[in-house]
């Protein structure tokens, strides 16, 4: 294959990302930047309006970053959904102008599919059970006939968005680079006393709603220590996650587990993980930081998987798509990826 | 002898009382505090057995419970013959397929009748015995309740399932448990049942509108 470059735009919620990734899977930059809110959770409008200032520097920055000039470019991918829609159409206003600017062909990334495989790319897992998990996102997965298939969900909201409404009601507030789910992680580090909560565990599918109210109900008693209820919380929900996962990499027999997403950096998650996996003989992965929130450089990169099996995007049917499920995705390349 | 190590639990072959017996042993999570690990396991190993007594009375073939005991998390309960629907569904000739899901779409009416939610409908937690009869299993995640959100879950996680394992024929196996499901329940909370699961798929988080 020809030396060629791609250029990735993410845009889905609270992050405007760019990257670029070489042909052969070499990131050559992963620029991201986040809008934080005042307080309380991302509006969408006020994000989008965050990208749309912030994406000719992101943009600028990316290629300098790369050492490459736009025309080297070959192909451009954004994140096409799921997510906020005044988000989305931010990043795909940006990359349907490059693509035409360009004159060059533009493949449109389901976001979900972008963690998955960056997550590959990154830790050279190559057929794994993967748990994604963010703010907006909890998904049990792994490749089945062609799609990666979900094993297991949330039937109500997001883990990383329990914890962050948690953490919020308890007081905590995010800044640069310190989440909320990173605060009530350190705070959980310190805690001992198990407060007891609903342990919501359905088949593969699991609910954080019951637990969330549980434990906001607790904090206004004020009867525990803040410590303990942040130690009992993630205790929880992280033993029911692993619990999901581990009932997934028994029905399907495969031998990698992968975390990936905004709460894979979850120290705590992470352990309890890998002494599930090890209990499997399976080998745990989990995606480096930078690549496990939202970024560019996954989008590049299931951008180039997408231009070799030509999934090219016309600009007139390159509309967002809110909630495009991971399981509506034809995966063409994993079993090509087997055969060379 | 083991038989299957299972995520949850694992399953023993054994000799007991001149009688070819499972016994199932919860294990141990090291992944959880001990706290909660004992807590979840005394819980589901007190509950499981309750829960399949009730679905025999209910008119669903399960295993006969000889023993338990919540100390060590084991229950001692009859060595059912016959393999797991999941193994025999994608092999079948179609009708045979669709009559064996019609089976199983009544059962799960029965089920669900008498106020039982299984908890993980999975064609791995079936039986299809030497006698064409289906065998539940694995009741550890079962619930006591006639709340239409639990029967909606319930199938939607049948659905599921059907839609992971055997997707080729997920669509039509789906409609004949519906159908056989119907048969038991009656028109009236069949329909309820399955606005119920649009509703729940709805809920989750990505789902394009159809």
């Amino acid at each position: 294959m020809s030396r060629g470059y791609c250029l990735g735009i993410e845009s889905t919620t609270d992050d405007f990302g760019v990257g670029i990734v070489s042909f052969h899977g070499e990131v050559l930059a992963n620029v991201v930047s986040t809008y934080v809110p005042e307080k309380g959770g991302i509006h969408p409008r006020e994000a989008a309006r965050h990208h749309a200032i912030v994406a000719a520097k992101v943009l600028t920055e990316a290629l300098e970053r790369a050492g490459i000039r736009h025309e080297e470019l070959d192909v451009i991918a954004f994140s096409q959904g799921p997510g906020m829609g005044p988000c989305l159409r931010t990043g795909a206003t940006a990359a349907r102008a490059l693509a035409s600017y360009l004159n060059i062909p533009l493949v449109g990334v389901n976001h979900l599919v972008a963690h998955i495989e960056i997550g590959k790319l990154t830790t050279n897992a190559r057929d794994p059970v993967t748990l994604f998990v963010s703010g907006g996102n909890t998904i049990v997965s792994a490749f089945e006939a062609g799609r990666y298939r979900i094993f297991g969900e949330t039937l109500d909201i997001a883990v990383g968005n329990c914890i962050d409404v948690f953490g919020r009601e308890a007081g905590l507030r995010s800044e640069e680079g310190f989440p909320v789910a990173a605060m009530v992680e350190k705070l959980a580090n310190s805690g001992r006393v198990l407060v007891l909560l609903p342990y919501v565990v359905k088949g593969m599918d699991l609910s954080f709603s019951g637990l969330l109210t549980a434990a906001t109900h607790l904090l206004r008693d004020e009867k525990h220590g803040l410590e303990d209820m942040c130690f009992s919380v993630l205790e929880y929900v992280f033993s029911m996650l692993t619990e999901v996962t581990e009932r997934a990499l028994a029905h399907t027999e495969k031998t990698e587990v992968l975390l990936t997403g905004g709460n894979a950096a979850s120290k705590r998650l992470q352990a309890k993980l890998e002494i599930m996996a090890e209990e499997h003989g399976a080998k745990f992965c989990v995606v480096p930081k930078e690549y496990a929130t939202d970024n560019g450089a996954m989008i590049a990169w299931t951008g180039v998987l997408g231009y070799r099996h030509k999934m090219f995007l016309p600009i007139d049917k390159s509309f967002v798509r809110l909630k495009w499920r991971l399981d509506e995705v034809e995966i063409p390349w994993v079993e090509n990826r087997y055969a060379d | 002898m083991l038989i299957k190590k299972g995520a949850e639990a694992s399953l023993y072959l054994e000799e007991w009382h001149n009688r070819r017996v499972i016994l199932k042993k919860r294990h141990s999570k090291k992944y959880r505090v001990p706290e909660l690990d004992r807590e979840i396991q005394v819980q589901r190993t007190k509950h499981e057995p309750l829960v399949i007594q009730r679905a025999k009375e209910a008119g669903v073939p399960t295993p006969v419970i000889f023993m338990v005991d919540l100390a060590e998390a084991t229950i001692i309960m009859e060595y059912v013959e016959g393999k797991q629907v999941k193994q025999v569904l994608n092999d079948l000739p179609q009708e045979e397929r669709i009559n064996l899901c019609h089976y199983i779409g009544r059962l799960i009416g029965k089920l669900h009748g008498n106020g039982i939610i299984h908890g993980d409908l999975t064609t791995s937690n079936m039986i299809l015995t030497p006698q064409n009869r289906v065998v539940f299993l694995d009741f550890g995640l079962s619930e006591q309740t006639s709340e239409l959100e639990a029967r909606g879950v319930d199938l939607h996680l049948m659905k599921r399932a059907l839609m992971s394992t055997h997707y080729r024929y997920a669509d039509e196996c789906f409609r004949a448990i519906i159908e056989g499901y119907e048969g038991v329940v009656g028109e009236r909370a069949t329909r309820e049942v399955l606005s119920k699961i649009v509703e729940i798929e709805k809920r989750g988080r990505y789902v394009s509108e159809r």
